[in-house]
């Protein structure tokens, strides 16, 4: 279903342009890291290549149209939100909730459950109930729940904005793993670590704007537009 | 104060004896209200869990009727529903009025719009938390209203039991639509009524003191299932 392609996207809330106008290819492959200050749009943007908001101008197109949205978004693509939403119910049913969903037969919904879990380290806590986790062990839950689903397209808000370096480290082992394994990651983040860490190339938004898209060495050591200079400047040590 | 206190001591070795009549009365109380609880769940559990995801044009107006209509008279009920099952009625030929079941049928009537409203309010409070998850799993329409009922059923339990209550304390519309028959349609509300009218307050109090009972009984049970499972599911 790759390349995904944005034409003219654009996307207004409340008398407010939140996304202005951006055309671009995202290819299969790399890990793709929409790096901006808050409000810059990144989490909006996800949200309209995922098909969660409709776009008030422009298309997200994917390459191939499926036989409907939600089938090809249970099939192709997954995401995950910066504060994980689990079910309440055990962990592992939160993993068969979604495969289930994607029309997987019981016992290989049971199956694929169970080595999704042990993949992100939860095989002892299959069974506790999901909202009794830790913060760091339910976005690994929520990672897991998306992975399982095997998407070609995997999209992270902010994946680790309200955890701790050790949950957050643990979480971007995950994300290496899930590319490693053949997904498109496309992820945002406000942290510049993990944008050198985690990502081949960086979709720079600021305001709205699409404002520079280079590879992460480029993006790093020599930024074109001005704003993202003065992001770069303004980078805690 | 010493009818009072005459009258408790009375209705308690009524209750205690476990006096035939009284038996009967709270036998069919229960089994009115609890049909009717049923009934009402059925229906407005899914039709509150619609109404919480779904966006059409009037959804508010619809909402502000179904909040007005858990204030519903229960006399007017009551007599809407004799109207409906009374010999010219429409529904005259089934010949119900003054059966249990017409009572059950107005029971019904009064408590589910309180069932479907604040069951809306809970799921739509649940729905704000999951709509783009379940979305973004592919989720239908039926497949969220089915997902957000079983994610809130702790919540959902408070309010199936405020529906109980409201139709276990009601007197009006059964009333009308029952006739208060001894050993037919008396239930304890009625009979409440009737023996305090008569002048018989032990048996009042006695009727009085289980009912209260009752309900206090089945809140204190859900409330213990609730705080359990909530516990235990986090």
């Amino acid at each position: 279903m790759l390349p995904l392609t944005l034409e003219k996207l654009g996307f207004s809330a409340g008398g407010r342009e939140i996304i202005r106008s951006i055309n671009c290819e995202i290819a299969a492959g790399t890990r793709t890291v929409i790096l901006g200050p808050n409000g810059a749009g990144k989490s909006v943007l996800m949200r309209l290549c995922h098909g969660l908001l409709t776009p008030t101008t422009g298309r997200v197109a994917w390459r191939v149209d499926g036989p409907s949205l939600a089938r090809r978004r249970a099939r192709g693509q997954a995401m995950v939100f910066q504060r994980p939403v689990l079910l309440r119910r055990s962990a592992i049913a939160n993993v068969i909730y979604a495969l289930k969903l994607a029309g997987m037969s019981p016992t290989e919904c049971r199956l694929r459950a169970e080595d999704v879990l042990e993949a992100v380290g939860l095989s002892t806590m299959a069974e506790r109930p999901a909202r009794t986790l830790s913060g760091g062990e339910q976005q690994r839950l929520a990672l897991a729940r998306a992975w399982a689903l095997g998407p070609e397209v995997l999209f992270l808000d902010e994946p680790t904005a309200n955890l701790d370096p050790n949950s957050t480290r643990d979480i971007e082992q995950i994300i290496c793993a899930i590319h490693a394994s053949g997904t498109k990651i496309i992820m945002s983040t406000h942290s510049l670590g993990q944008a050198r860490r985690l990502g081949d190339e960086v979709f720079f938004l600021s305001e709205g704007r699409l404002a520079e898209r280079a590879s992460v060495d480029v993006f790093f050591k020599q930024p074109q537009s001005q704003d993202a200079v003065s992001f770069l400047r303004g980078e805690l040590p | 104060m010493n009818d009072i206190s005459a009258a408790l001591v009375e209705a308690l070795r009524l209750i205690s004896s476990a006096d035939a009549q009284l038996a009967q009365i709270v036998w069919l109380s229960v089994r009115v209200s609890v049909s009717a609880v049923v009934i009402a769940t059925v229906i407005a559990l899914p039709l509150g869990a619609l109404l919480a995801i779904t966006r059409f044009p009037g959804r508010q107006t619809l909402i502000a009727l179904l909040n007005a209509l858990m204030g519903l008279p229960p006399v007017v009920v009551g007599l809407l529903i004799y109207l409906l099952l009374s010999r010219a009625g429409p529904l005259g030929e089934f010949g119900l009025l003054f059966t249990p079941t017409a009572m059950v049928i107005a029971q019904a009537v009064l408590i589910t719009p309180i069932i479907a409203a604040l069951s809306r309010q809970v799921i739509e409070d649940a729905w704000r938390e999951y709509e783009e998850q379940l979305h973004s799993l592919g989720a239908d329409t039926m497949a969220c209203a089915q997902t957000l009922l079983w994610d809130t059923r702790f919540a959902l339990i408070i309010v199936v039991l405020a529906g109980f209550g409201r139709a276990a304390a009601e007197v009006g519309a059964v009333m009308i639509v029952g006739g208060n028959i001894d050993g037919v349609t008396r239930v304890m509300t009625t009979a409440i009524a009737l023996e305090t009218s008569k002048g018989d307050l032990p048996l009042a109090l006695g009727l009085g003191v289980l009912l209260v009972l009752l309900i206090i009984g089945a809140n204190l049970l859900a409330h213990g299932v609730k705080l359990a499972a909530q516990r235990y599911q986090g």
